[in-house]
């Protein structure tokens, strides 16, 4: 620690810090642009200038940046000097020539840093009275909206665009006072995590384009603290509503999990929620046709199909909240209650949770990921299936070098020096896959092989790393050298971590991974991270449903008279056969958000809310259990599922799920009924929470127009609605300061409107949150015991003539059920296709684009053929979740022909 | 297309380091002195060839005044604007020029013969005013040796 002095106040610092840092987690306010906590300091904007004095008998001091002069010990600096207030007021004013006066039409106004800093600097009135530059704008996509005039030149947006994302077309033109920053043509933005740009740009150069098709400002949002439902990683959210209609997803911070970034299928994949897809009112199916009907009705023809001499099953979600699928469970009983996850993936998830509740390994957060000093990923295409990890590995691999930089002498936050000493190194990252991925390229080597042989490179390194693991046999020389550098850079690394998950579908792949994991040792290092499909995939494997094949066969053998079905659509479980027969000999009651096929099936439907609608919990991919709580109330009969449920049992006369009449009860059930969950139900700030006595209120104290929202119906103000299952309240009265970190509506303090507050919301700026970052990790390594090695190492793939084995291949955009939906989303979804090496698509005589087709399941699929260069040969890759091509479980053995 | 010997000359400039990045700027010297400017396509076809995205190649390209990115007459006026330039008449030379070419600063005559440039300095203080035209520095300029200078480019023959 060390002393230094502002405007002669003494504080407490971290010398490895800058002044700038510092004077921003000590709450004082120093205005700044391009300085960004994960991005560091360049010292380009000159914006954050203060004065610093040799010792307390220099009187004249000079001007330093704050961001580019480390907190020493004994530093004096001054923020109120005369000379620095007018230095700083007269970069705002050169900084503001060339930006427009076009607050008022700009979707940034109202959450502008630039606004913010400088009404703080006090410029008001502009001296500059000659033309401005303007530019034009590029089409950057469905995703990001460019608006160049209103650049101020930071360099924000291509150092994290760049640098820290790895995106490859967005740049910096042209110099003087004409730079311009976007791509060398029109186009969408091809980098994963393009949409940060959003919140990186201070003003309002790049935005969200999604939000300017349902505009409202800032502080007519009604927020909410989310959890992304769009994969495995549970990123933490801000939900804003207005009207009904879900508007904008902005990242909140999580230090353990997302920190200051979310990927664009997190951030744009929210519009299913507006989708005309939804299901708003209960539906009867009669005579083959469907019709909508009241709640009463269809709960009335439901409580025949529960009645207590009914023989009634429940068939959960990965995509549900804990809470409905606990709910579901108790309605039915476990032994009665299917998880509802593809057969594969039920069995795989199963798998990793038992190997990361076992000895000699720990799972690690995003954070964690991202400080690791070599990784290896094992089957899996991380940026597709859980693409802010990611990013976490692009972090990654910048440790090795960065640290010998920093032998140099050059201070962490230090990011042109840095990048100066570092150029293109980059720290041991091994990649084996069946196909290329987007990661490759920051790769130090890729392996290319069927899933397999995938497993067979991580056992071999497993035994590289530990004589005791069991031998591989019959690797090639190749396979034997890569797995020599592979365990020579996880030995050497101080922190290693091994990437695996059920993206490529293969039980041998997530056994490698927890053998390389244990052979590596160390126990409590965190070094095995797991992805699986879906939000709460591990949640629902925690609940130890039945496997989801097991309910199909008990309808099949006539042992079922009615099936509950919790937003799930089966048919993409498993095959259409096995649905439509189940559909045929068993009356399914379905409990969905969404019209999906399964819907349409079922002979009643009940409309559940969406994650912006409901409350609940996820478990993500590290076990940690996040809340996430309702942003607004729906439209029509929407109902939570879980409150369905309830509806449900009471109408058929059951008890069961008498007295769980809110999240909280549930939840506190669980903690109760399930061991894993035990300890969380006290960790949740439960419906009673209340801060000063008061609730947290969803709606900033600045919403305007609640006295005439509706009046066009009654001019009588209507009453808010009540909240009766959470803190938080659907209003703007309540608790106006900063609520506790789980309660986080939205990032505001005084003087601060954008999401750069965030820095008062932390303990210190870039740390945790003040009082902790939310989330509690629900799996955690046994202390001690031995690790088993397993010794089930499969041979060697190989190819059958005329057949080949197909693989998942995962979509950011496409392959995730509810985003895929989604308008912007759907824009860059790729559409169907075989995947093949031009080796094998030469055998078939295809070329690119020529259909072939493949027979999985006993169906037959026809489908566009994809030279993929970096494809196996003998593999066939298919998308997942995109066309016709579902309910398949992957990989499988298929005849592939020309058509 | 770049012409094998563009191609074959910049990659014995990225040879000579470790990243085939370094030689950016000299590969597109190499093209500009072939095709006078640097096109869309051409800029395209040198970041591949040197394992850049365009976007990383046309930051470069556009950051120095010296690469064009547009066309360019056959031949480019630089004209110094600078300080001791200005101070021996730098503006009766740049009327003269403007108003002999017909066409204002950062243009190209209508023959494309011309384009004319300002230009920050030209290292020649002691002798301004001063104006590069090609490769060739021209100084102690006044209008009869401006007028004498471009005829000698428009008829390079001598005639």
């Amino acid at each position: 620690m060390a002393t230094i002095y502002v405007d002669d106040r003494p504080y407490e610092v971290d010398p490895a810090k800058n002044l700038l840092e510092e004077c921003l987690s000590k709450g004082l306010d120093l205005p700044y642009f391009c300085w960004h906590p994960a991005l560091g300091s360049v010292g380009a904007c000159r914006q954050c200038a203060v004065k610093q004095y040799r010792d307390e008998n220099d009187q004249r001091g000079r001007i330093v940046m704050a961001c580019m002069t480390p907190a020493m010990d004994g530093a004096r600096i001054s923020i109120r000097d005369k000379d620095a207030v007018q230095f700083r007021a007269g970069i705002i004013e050169l900084l503001m020539s060339n930006h427009p006066h076009d607050c008022p039409v700009c979707d940034e106004g109202g959450e502008c840093h630039l606004q913010d800093m400088t009404v703080m600097t006090g410029h008001n009135y502009r001296g500059y009275r000659f033309g401005k530059r303007t530019f034009t704008n590029q089409q950057l996509g469905p995703f990001i909206n460019h608006e160049m005039n209103r650049c101020i030149t930071c360099y924000r947006c291509v150092r994290y665009y760049r640098d820290y994302a790895g995106g490859k077309d967005l740049d910096a033109f042209a110099s003087h006072n004409h730079v311009y920053f976007g791509r060398h043509e029109d186009g969408a933005l091809e980098n994963e995590f393009s949409g940060n740009l959003v919140e990186i740009c201070p003003t309002g150069v790049f935005t969200d384009k999604t939000l300017k098709q349902h505009y409202t400002r800032k502080w007519d949002l009604q927020t909410a603290p989310s959890v992304c439902a769009h994969c495995s990683l549970g990123c933490n959210t801000i939900a804003g509503e207005r009207y009904g209609q879900l508007r904008r997803i902005l990242n909140r911070y999580n230090a353990q999990v997302n920190g200051y970034f979310l990927c664009d299928r997190g951030r744009f994949g929210y519009g299913f929620v507006n989708g005309d897809r939804r299901l708003r009112q209960p539906r009867l199916l009669q005579d083959g046709e469907s019709r909508p009907v009241s709640g009463a009705e269809a709960l009335k023809r439901t409580a025949l199909l529960l009645g207590r001499q009914s023989r009634v099953i429940g068939i959960g979600s990965p995509r549900a909240s804990v809470e409905a699928n606990f709910a579901l469970r108790t309605l039915v009983g476990s032994r009665n209650f299917f998880s509802g996850m593809a057969p594969g993936e039920e069995h795989l998830v199963a798998r990793m949770l038992h190997v990361l509740r076992g000895a000699g390994v720990r799972t690690p957060s995003l954070c964690e990921v991202e400080s690791a000093d070599a990784v290896l990923v094992l089957g899996e295409d991380v940026t597709q299936t859980a693409p802010l990890l990611a990013l976490a590995i692009r972090q990654a691999v910048k440790q090795a070098p960065r640290r010998q930089a920093m032998q140099l002498r050059i201070p962490r936050w230090d990011d042109a020096a840095l990048n100066e000493v570092m150029q293109q190194q980059k720290g041991p990252l091994y990649i084996a896959t069946p196909a290329g991925t987007r990661l490759d390229e920051a790769a130090t080597q890729c392996f290319r092989g069927a899933p397999d042989d995938v497993a067979r490179l991580g056992f071999a390194v497993a035994r590289a790393l530990d004589a005791t693991a069991p031998p591989v046999r019959g690797l090639s020389r190749e396979e034997r050298a890569a797995v020599q550098a592979i365990a020579g850079a996880l030995r050497k690394a101080e922190r290693p971590v091994v990437v695996s998950g059920s993206g490529c579908g293969s039980e041998a792949v997530v056994d490698a991974a927890a053998q390389v994991a244990r052979a590596l040792g160390g126990a409590g290092t965190a070094n095995l991270c797991f992805t699986a499909a879906e939000c709460n995939s591990f949640g629902l494997g925690l609940l130890n449903a039945m496997g989801t094949a097991e309910a199909f066969q008990r309808v099949a053998d006539g042992l079922v008279d009615t099936v509950v079905v919790l937003e799930n659509d089966l048919y993409r479980r498993v095959g259409r056969a096995s649905v439509e027969a189940m559909l045929a000999s068993a009356h399914v009651v379905a409990i969905d958000h969404s019209a999906t096929d399964t819907v349409a099936g079922a002979e009643v439907a009940f409309p559940s809310g969406t994650f912006a609608e409901t409350e609940g919990t996820m478990v993500n991919n590290e076990g940690r259990a996040q809340r996430f709580y309702q942003v607004f109330v729906p439209q029509g009969e929407v109902k939570p599922a879980w409150s369905w449920l309830g509806e449900l049992a009471q109408a058929a006369g059951r008890t069961e799920l008498t007295g769980l009449r809110s999240p909280d009860d549930l939840l506190a059930a669980l903690g109760r009924a399930v061991a894993a969950f035990e300890g969380l139900p006290e960790r949740v700030a439960g419906a009673s929470f209340r801060v000063n006595g008061e609730k947290v209120p969803r709606l900033s104290p600045r919403a305007s127009g609640r006295t005439a929202v509706s009046a066009n119906v009654n001019v009588h103000e209507p009453k808010p609605p009540e909240d009766p299952d959470s803190p938080l309240a659907f209003t703007m009265e309540g608790y106006p300061q900063q609520p506790p970190s789980p309660l986080i509506t939205r990032f505001w303090a005084p003087g601060w409107n954008s999401v750069q507050s965030l820095n008062k919301f932390q303990a210190e700026v870039g740390g945790a949150l003040a009082g902790g970052d939310p989330g509690m990790r629900l799996i955690e390594p046994v202390a001690n015991g031995a690790a088993a090695y397993t010794d089930e190492i499969p041979p060697a793939f190989r190819r059958r003539a005329g057949e080949f084995l197909v693989v998942p291949l995962h979509h950011i955009f496409g392959s995730d059920e509810q985003s895929a939906v989604a308008p912007a989303v759907a824009q860059r979804s790729p559409g169907p296709y075989a995947a093949l090496s031009p080796e094998d698509a030469q055998t078939l005589g295809v070329q690119d684009g020529e259909f072939v087709e493949i027979e999985l399941d006993g169906g037959m699929f026809q489908l566009p053929a994809l030279l993929m260069s970096s494809m196996t040969v003998g593999v066939l890759g298919v998308p997942v979740g995109i066309g016709s091509l579902r309910g398949v479980d992957l990989p499988a053995r298929s005849r592939c022909r020309r058509v | 297309m770049l012409t094998q010997d563009e191609r074959n000359r910049i990659r014995a400039e990225a040879a000579h380091y470790d990243h085939p990045q370094a030689a950016c700027v000299e590969a597109l010297k190499i093209v500009q002195e072939h095709h006078r400017w640097v096109s869309d396509e051409h800029l395209k076809e040198i970041a591949a060839l040197l394992d850049m995205s365009p976007e990383a190649l046309d930051s470069v390209a556009t950051f120095y005044n010296l690469i064009f990115r547009k066309p360019v007459g056959e031949n480019v006026i630089l004209l110094c604007d600078s300080v001791s330039c200005w101070i021996m008449g730098y503006e009766g030379i740049r009327a003269h020029l403007k108003e002999h070419l017909g066409v204002e600063l950062g243009e190209t005559t209508s023959d494309g013969k011309f384009t004319l440039l300002p230009m920050a300095c030209l290292g020649t203080c002691d002798r301004g005013p001063a104006m590069m035209v090609g490769n060739e520095l021209y100084r102690n300029l006044d209008n009869d040796k401006v007028d004498e200078i471009l005829a000698r480019y428009r008829h390079p023959s001598g005639a």
